[in-house]
């Protein structure tokens, strides 16, 4: 009886062990959610406490009792928002549409067709992957002003509908496809384009989606280059909208208004991450690069 | 058989030009910028080949303070926030319930804009007149000082850049990671607990050695994304890094290119290209390392 004694004993604090380290496990993943949400709780609260309150809190208060919606209007009057949004959304469209049309090309002739050179095409193309954008950027920059693209879409899209990574990413999918779908379609005579448009890529769409959906966030959130080539504010990207906010835009000390255009520019790709999140956090898992 | 031949070509076509024009010769053409001397940019004239530019650079103290700003960014913020990650999906991998909810809420950073994000940060640290911000309140409670983390002491700068930096990294680092775990084999897990191996025990034994691959694969991104720092740096400090001194080597070249102290893509181009060789050597040196340690 001691013996079956001393065994529950010993169970019951083994149990009570993996409770303590468990809720110490949740606790401190807690903390982490906590950084990681605050920074979006105070912009949020910030974005609705009015301009006199939100200066007037010598101790930052940590709610509201009267929110407004005040802020939104002085955001999207005071700086052309509305336009800096709708040059980001033309920007990621078109840049997004073309880059898939001009990788679906290359990866379907890398994946399914034959010709000569192609391994040595591939190598070369595989090879481009280690060249970092920063020492491309200062010729590209020379290019589009020598162009006189300076401030268009044009000049914007150029140079970000290619991606070396995604040709790869989408050529191992096309490659997955089976051969026998290929020779069934040669022999009913069915050409190679129209092969590709009604077979390869409605198998492949999963992979596309995703390549679109990272092309999208990366496109939105771009910086550097839409500040090198526009300087005229009826081009501006939402990131650069940001800073020029920032620095003459609202007045330095209209914080709340700020905090209101931060919401409304973030506001679409967490709508986008929440509906996709699956695909998303897959897409990046496998073909991500960013940290 | 003919027509086949060419058609590859084809389909290849647009990329190929498109890697042309913006890829193959601006990388041909960046060497050319690096070794004109005096070149302008209005006349497209230059004086001499020779490697003045690397000199001026590696001799401006602007530069210097940016290769010293980077390397502090990148020696702080990549141990840190790849062992960070690794606790915190090594946590997210021991509970179930909850488990997608946590997943989703760390991914955020991931999805918002630098920018944007970065003013928020600002004014969580920034002391003004009318209040001393919240991070300073939460100091304050503590007993300590109010301090000016964006405009005040060179330390406190950089403290603040490492914070915002590891936290806009994280996500993909605890994503990567959550999915490296998930893939070890459950059966070493219940023979080590079979022979009732203690939790510490299997971490380093089981654990870390079946995920190094992946811990290596995230040191190199690590450093080669923190070598490139430069959007985090702007969005904290604005776009004057170099009065606030918090420039990085990627913000030195586009100062050199563009804006007030622009006009100079031979300068920029030798920094780049130093850039360049500095991330190279720093991840030869990664891999060869990672040989010795790693176990596939």
């Amino acid at each position: 009886m001691i013996q079956s004694d001393d065994y529950s004993r010993i169970k019951r604090s083994a149990r009570l062990h993996k409770k303590i380290f468990s809720g110490i496990v949740y606790l401190l993943l807690s903390i982490w959610a906590l950084i990681v949400l605050f920074p979006f709780y105070w912009m949020l609260l910030t974005s609705v406490k009015s301009y006199s309150q939100y200066n007037g809190e010598y101790i930052p208060q940590f709610f509201t009792l009267s929110p407004t919606l005040q802020n939104y209007v002085d955001a999207f009057q005071a700086v052309p928002l509305a336009r800096y949004l709708l040059n980001t959304f033309i920007f990621t469209v078109i840049t997004t549409a073309i880059m898939m049309f001009v990788i679906v090309l290359a990866a379907f002739a890398f994946a399914r067709l034959q010709f000569r050179g192609k391994n040595l095409a591939f190598t070369l193309f595989l090879s481009l992957m280690m060249i970092p954008n920063e020492l491309v950027i200062i010729t590209n920059y020379a290019t589009i002003t020598n162009l006189d693209l300076r401030n268009t879409f044009l000049g914007l899209i150029l140079p970000s509908v290619t991606s070396v990574f995604y040709i790869y990413l989408l050529k191992e999918n096309f490659a997955q496809v089976p051969d026998a779908l290929y020779y069934a379609a040669k022999v009913d005579g069915t050409s190679d384009l129209k092969y590709l448009l009604r077979i390869m890529i409605p198998i492949c769409k999963p992979t596309l989606i995703t390549i679109g959906i990272l092309k999208i966030i990366e496109c939105w959130n771009s910086y550097v280059w839409p500040r090198l080539i526009t300087d005229d504010e009826n081009y501006y990207l939402v990131s650069n909208g940001i800073q020029e906010l920032r620095e003459n835009g609202l007045g330095r000390e209209n914080i709340p208004a700020m905090m209101a255009a931060v919401v409304v520019i973030s506001v679409p790709l967490i709508v986008l991450f929440l509906i996709f999140r699956e695909k998303i956090m897959a897409g990046v898992s496998r073909g991500g690069t960013k940290g | 058989m003919d027509k086949n031949k060419w058609k590859g070509w084809l389909y290849l076509l647009p990329a190929i030009l498109f890697l042309g024009v913006f890829m193959v010769y601006p990388l041909i053409d960046v060497l050319i910028y690096s070794v004109e001397e005096g070149y302008n940019f209005a006349s497209q004239t230059y004086f001499d080949i020779g490697f003045y530019n690397f000199s001026y650079v590696l001799h401006d103290p602007y530069f210097l303070q940016a290769v010293k700003n980077t390397f502090l960014m990148v020696v702080i913020t990549v141990p840190i926030s790849t062992g960070l990650a690794l606790l915190i999906s090594m946590g997210l991998s021991s509970i179930r319930p909850l488990r997608k909810l946590y997943q989703t809420v760390y991914f955020l950073p991931y999805v918002t804009n630098t920018l944007a994000v970065g003013l928020v940060f600002m004014i969580l640290f920034k002391k003004t007149a009318y209040t001393d911000g919240m991070v300073n309140l939460l100091i304050n409670w503590f007993g300590g000082e109010s301090i000016d983390f964006i405009d005040g002491p060179y330390w406190a700068k950089m403290l603040v850049m490492c914070i915002y930096i590891i936290w806009v990294v994280m996500p993909f680092k605890i994503l990567i990671l959550t999915s490296a775990l998930s893939s070890v084999n459950q059966s070493y897990y219940n023979a080590a607990r079979v022979d009732g191996t203690g939790r510490g025990r299997i971490f380093l034994k089981i654990t870390l050695p079946m995920i190094s691959p992946t811990v290596f694969y995230l040191v190199i991104t690590g450093f080669i994304g923190a070598f490139k720092q430069y959007s985090d740096a702007v969005a904290l400090f604005g776009t004057d890094l170099n009065a606030a001194e918090m420039n990085t080597i990627v913000g030195y070249v586009y100062d050199m290119l563009y804006g007030d102290s622009g006009g100079y893509p031979s300068y920029a181009s030798a920094a780049a290209i130093v850039l360049f060789v500095i991330v190279l050597t720093i991840t030869c040196i990664n891999l060869l390392i990672s040989k010795k340690h790693i176990h596939y």
